[in-house]
């Protein structure tokens, strides 16, 4: 059921007034994960705004496609898609992290269009290989997603899911690196070397795309050709940057889990808008 | 008494006919699914059995991504390796998400045997007691192993249990009630209680038997849920007979005795005495001789109920 009409323009603006909700909301709560929020925006748009099947009026609708988001603390641009895409109202968005909130630090099922607690790291893929198996059993042409952090993936966990859904052929099961190059206390290539990433993918039987995260048309492209291949799973290597859109942000590890002061907020704003 | 069965024989036979009426039900496994007995479950429903692989933290986590689509999932392993290797996917995928997974694992305890400490699991009962939504079973034979299958499938959300390797004498009768957090009061008596489960309940019984004989009427109460724990037959206890001991084959931190310490110090206080093993890990040799060397048998329950009663008041 993909959708016809591409509008990037479209795509784009919603893009851009993500970023900026995502680091008033972090602002706000004065903590919370704004870099690897900020690298995966596009991500979430190609996602909501074009491949999934869902209806926001309509959460729990049982043919829905499924999306883990095994990247918990990246809450900011998942709560913040939600959203902008019509899950809840806007308002909410002033209560994130605030005690008494359905918006939990790390993301939380009781949020409407969140399919499953995470925030400790490693769990997401074999969550979504189970819901493909069972889609499997239920004779349901369902597509799950699972979107990882690059860091992630350093968890053995997801290297097991990774046998797991090649052995079963789970080629329903598409699998998004945010790969920002950046985790928590640095490069990953300094803390533990990813590369080569695809050939890890690939020796593991997997249908790997590369493609610029950033770059909406080369997401929706790259969605596109994983509902095309059958037999094995895929995934979509997502090259984008840490704090994308904020030049002070941008490949900085120190933006990993910081949030902006006002004066902060304000400049990265101006940038935005200014690039806008 | 003289039958003994594994009580892992029960949960293998009795997730087979729950399969042929339930289509949710599917297995998981950890490659292990000859030793727990969920391959019988694999012989008969070959669609809905899955074995991951030698990967532990996979076998939770896709189990719950099953039960979000409706399943019921057993994932199945050796007690140590899915509470310990697999416990931050029980933690969060199971029971933060609250999600409808029976973890179900054998070779619980020293009765294990020959293969050593690195498979004897004695701390199943602490971890995951603590661990909210989570509910844990020990059965005391196989009849229990059944029907406690049975009610986990018909109650939904999280549960435990735990299975033997080693055969256990069937103690009840395949028509006995069994409910879930509900004590079993196997024998009457006033002067002390002894709570067990699991292969300890047969050993408190006949360390009943012996203390009958020294004059000493005990009451035995086959603790078979650890979580929730049935307040109610422990307070009684507490009350009627003054004095209690518990039993069970696992550390003595964490588990049923901590469980009963627990409810008699915030609301009845009565002396209590632990048979448990204390603080260690297993070893090699046979179930009986690791049951001497830890102190886990009927004379074990002996001593610690004349330690008690020395200190009743």
């Amino acid at each position: 059921m993909t959708k016809h009409n591409i509008d990037v323009a479209e795509f784009e603006k919603i893009a851009l007034t993500m970023r900026k909700e995502i680091l008033e909301a972090v602002h706000r709560a004065q903590c919370g994960h704004p870099g690897g929020s900020l690298s995966a925006v596009e991500i979430f748009v190609s996602l909501y705004g074009y491949k999934m099947r869902h209806r926001p009026q309509d959460p729990d609708w049982e043919d829905r496609d499924r999306l883990i988001i095994s990247k918990g603390h990246c809450s900011p641009v998942a709560y913040v898609a939600l959203a902008n895409y019509g899950y809840f109202p806007k308002d909410e968005l002033l209560r994130y992290r605030m005690y008494g909130s359905m918006l939990q630090g790390h993301v939380h099922s009781k949020v409407p269009g969140i399919e499953f607690n995470t925030g400790s790291l490693g769990h997401g893929l074999s969550v979504a290989n189970g819901m493909a198996l069972g889609a499997r059993l239920l004779g349901k042409d369902l597509n799950v997603f699972c979107i990882l952090g690059d860091g992630e993936i350093q968890e053995g966990s997801i290297w097991e899911a990774a046998m797991s859904a090649s052995h079963h052929k789970l080629d329903h099961v598409c699998a998004i690196v945010d790969y920002n190059k950046v985790q928590e206390n640095g490069p990953t290539n300094e803390i533990k070397n990813l590369e080569p990433l695809a050939l890890k993918w690939e020796s593991f039987g997997w249908n790997v795309i590369e493609a610029d995260g950033h770059d909406v048309r080369a997401l929706i492209a790259a969605l596109d050709a994983f509902e095309k291949t059958e037999g094995r799973p895929t995934v979509i290597i997502a090259h984008t940057v840490k704090g994308k859109g904020v030049s002070f942000m941008e490949g900085n590890f120190r933006w990993h889990g910081k949030a902006p002061k006002a004066e902060e907020l304000k400049k990265a704003v101006a940038e935005l808008e200014h690039k806008g | 008494m003289s039958e003994k069965v594994p009580t892992r024989d029960g949960f293998g036979k009795a997730v087979v006919e729950l399969g042929k009426k339930d289509k949710r039900i599917v297995v998981l496994s950890g490659d292990l699914e000859d030793a727990t007995r969920a391959e019988y479950f694999k012989f008969e429903f070959p669609d809905r059995f899955f074995n991951l692989g030698i990967t532990e933290q996979d076998v939770v986590a896709t189990a719950a991504g099953m039960a979000k689509m409706g399943f019921v999932p057993f994932a199945c392993s050796f007690a140590v390796f899915l509470t310990n290797r697999a416990y931050d996917m029980i933690r969060l995928d199971v029971c933060y998400n609250q999600t409808n997974v029976k973890v179900v694992c054998s070779h619980g305890g020293v009765t294990v045997g020959e293969d050593g400490a690195s498979a004897q699991c004695l701390e199943d009962f602490a971890i995951m007691r603590v661990l909210p939504n989570m509910r844990v079973i020990c059965p005391a034979d196989v009849h229990e192993a059944v029907k406690a299958t049975e009610e986990m499938v018909k109650i939904d959300g999280p549960f435990y249990m735990r299975t033997s390797r080693a055969p256990l004498p069937v103690l009840t009768k395949e028509s006995d009630p069994f409910e879930i957090g509900k004590a079993k009061v196997l024998k009457a008596g006033n002067d002390v209680s002894i709570i067990a489960c699991g292969v300890m309940v047969s050993e408190a019984l006949k360390a009943s038997e012996s203390l009958e004989g020294k004059g000493i009427k005990t009451r035995v109460i086959n603790m078979h849920t650890i979580k929730p724990i049935d307040e109610d037959a422990i307070l009684k206890a507490a009350r009627e007979t003054g004095a209690v001991v518990t039993a069970e084959e696992h550390q003595v931190f964490g588990g049923l005795g901590s469980a009963v310490a627990e409810v008699l110090a915030q609301k009845y206080p009565v002396p209590q005495e632990m048979v448990a093993v204390m603080d260690a890990f297993g070893l090699t040799g046979s179930p009986d001789q690791l049951m001497k060397h830890f102190h886990l048998t009927a004379d074990d329950i002996v001593t610690a109920v004349e330690r008690v009663l020395k200190r009743k008041r």
